[in-house]
């Protein structure tokens, strides 16, 4: 047996880790979500879809900067020292992950507003007169337009994958402490996004074109999420306890109910049969996939703090 | 360069928290939280246990996860004896130093920054033992150049048993504990 009695009782870390509550989640989902969104709006856009009637890359740029907003907001309650956030541009760190976010962050919002510039919304465009004008010059380049879609897909995949790269680099925590972390919220976040454009596309081929996506995006989170697991479970003994966490312990019902059954397996059932047409396209799936997404950033934000070295058995 | 540390006689500490107490005194640690404190750890098979009593704090390690991932350049490894700081002027309570440290070291002050053991880096720089080695009844810490190949600190390392907390890490802990 092994008994450790630490006399320490700091808030926020015993008898476990709760630095982190709901805000980082909610800004990690939003942050994924918005990442998926620019990479789906860049690859329309340097398809030309952008010239078509309809197509949801025009309403995309504006919603992804309320959401990607709302989870800057989330991130910003979360400091501890709030009137010090400036702090993080006030240097670059290049060793902190965290540094590099909060410089995507700041490059993600010029990118989104060039793409607003497309296709500038009519309520925009009738307030400010010059933003067509604007419009007129970006449309007047086509080199112009397909770089805009491509700075979407950078954009959309440095955010995707920082927020996973953001706990993955973290060593102290062992379920977190691995690279496919960061493509899992990358492909978590275009699954998420994917949905989220089918609930709003107006244009039926634009819906089917988004649920068959969807399929091989949520099928891909599905063996990332595989091998993340395996990577723990034939790992070193803080590895197989943390992954434990996960597929036996506290965290398992919330993890197999409702991120791989609820979030990606019956959505994924439900959406190949849509796109077979055997039964209609329903927004149940998209809005499973969404809170799948969001569910999978609370339990590994919450079991990740719960992983520890010296709750090993055996680990001083 | 002096790289500052120290060691530990698990052996002749007694868990009397006299290090706890007079680190809160000198350094102003406020009601419910510690930089330092307390570990009991007892293993074995019954009747054959063993009881290690280790006095815990930062471990200033040599590989610092916390100064790596802080995002504002607040925690930092200090010009002397690489001790490990946090300018709290530049913190921004992020937490991420504290999701970062395999030694739950660090906590959040109720002012907002992230706060931890600076190895009485103040004391230090008078000539002075840390504040917690200064008051041990029994003399089981011992604070000093790591580096200096005559200083009780590196002379106790070369002849005794001894270990650091979760070497596996791969933070190179800078607090070594004798058995």
């Amino acid at each position: 047996m092994r008994e450790l009695v630490v006399t320490r009782h700091n808030p926020m870390i015993d008898p476990t880790l709760n630095v982190w509550g709901w805000e980082v989640p909610v800004y990690l989902f939003l942050g994924g979500l918005v990442a998926g969104m620019m990479i789906i709006s860049g690859f329309f856009i340097t398809r030309g879809r952008h010239r078509q009637e309809v197509c949801s890359c025009t309403v995309l740029p504006s919603l992804s900067m309320i959401l990607l907003s709302i989870g800057i907001l989330a991130l910003f309650f979360d400091l501890e020292y709030k009137l010090h956030a400036w702090r993080m541009y006030a240097t670059f760190q290049p060793a902190s992950p965290m540094s590099w976010g909060s410089w995507i962050l700041i490059l993600v919002y010029p990118v989104l507003l060039a793409t607003m510039m497309i296709r500038p919304t009519s309520w925009l465009s009738r307030g400010l007169p010059v933003l067509n004008r604007w419009s007129r010059t970006l449309n007047g380049s086509e080199h112009r337009i397909r770089m805009i879609g491509f700075a979407n897909i950078a954009a959309g995949i440095a955010l995707g994958l920082y927020t996973g790269v953001l706990l993955g680099a973290l060593g102290a925590r062992p379920l977190w402490n691995s690279p496919l972390l960061g493509l899992l919220f990358l492909v978590s976040g275009l699954s998420t996004a994917a949905a989220f454009v089918h609930l709003i596309a107006t244009d039926a081929e634009e819906r089917q074109l988004l649920a068959r996506a969807d399929n091989h995006f949520l099928s891909i989170e599905l063996l990332v999420l595989f091998l993340f697991l395996i990577g723990l479970v034939t790992s070193t003994q803080v590895q197989i306890e943390s992954a434990k966490l996960l597929l036996v312990g506290d965290f398992a019902p919330v993890f197999w109910v409702f991120v791989v059954g609820l979030g990606i397996i019956i959505p994924l059932i439900i959406q190949s049969l849509a796109v077979r047409h055997r039964i209609p396209h329903t927004p149940v799936a998209p809005l499973l996939v969404i809170a799948g997404g969001l569910v999978l950033r609370f339990v590994l934000v919450a079991a990740g703090q719960a992983s520890h070295w010296t709750r090993t058995p055996g680990v001083h | 360069m002096a790289r500052y540390g120290m060691v530990i006689d698990t052996t002749t500490c007694v868990g009397c928290m006299d290090c706890v107490v007079a680190c809160k005194t000198e350094n102003r640690v406020p009601e419910g939280y510690n930089r330092d404190w307390i570990a009991y750890d007892t293993g074995g098979t019954y009747p054959t246990l063993n009881m290690e009593i280790r006095s815990e704090r930062c471990n200033h390690c040599d590989n610092p996860p916390c100064v790596y991932c802080c995002p504002c350049g607040a925690s930092h490894i200090h010009d002397r004896g690489g001790v490990i700081l946090v300018h709290h002027e530049k913190c921004s309570g992020c937490k991420a130093c504290i999701a970062a440290c395999p030694y739950d070291a660090r906590f959040i002050h109720p002012e907002g920054y992230a706060d931890k053991c600076t190895l009485c880096i103040h004391r230090v720089e008078q000539g002075l033992d840390p504040a917690c080695v200064a008051v041990c009844p029994t003399r089981c810490m011992v604070f000093g150049d790591l580096d200096d190949p005559n200083s009780a600190v590196t002379r106790l390392i070369q002849s005794r048993r001894h270990h650091t907390l979760i070497p596996e890490a791969g933070t190179e802990p800078q607090i070594h504990f004798l058995t």
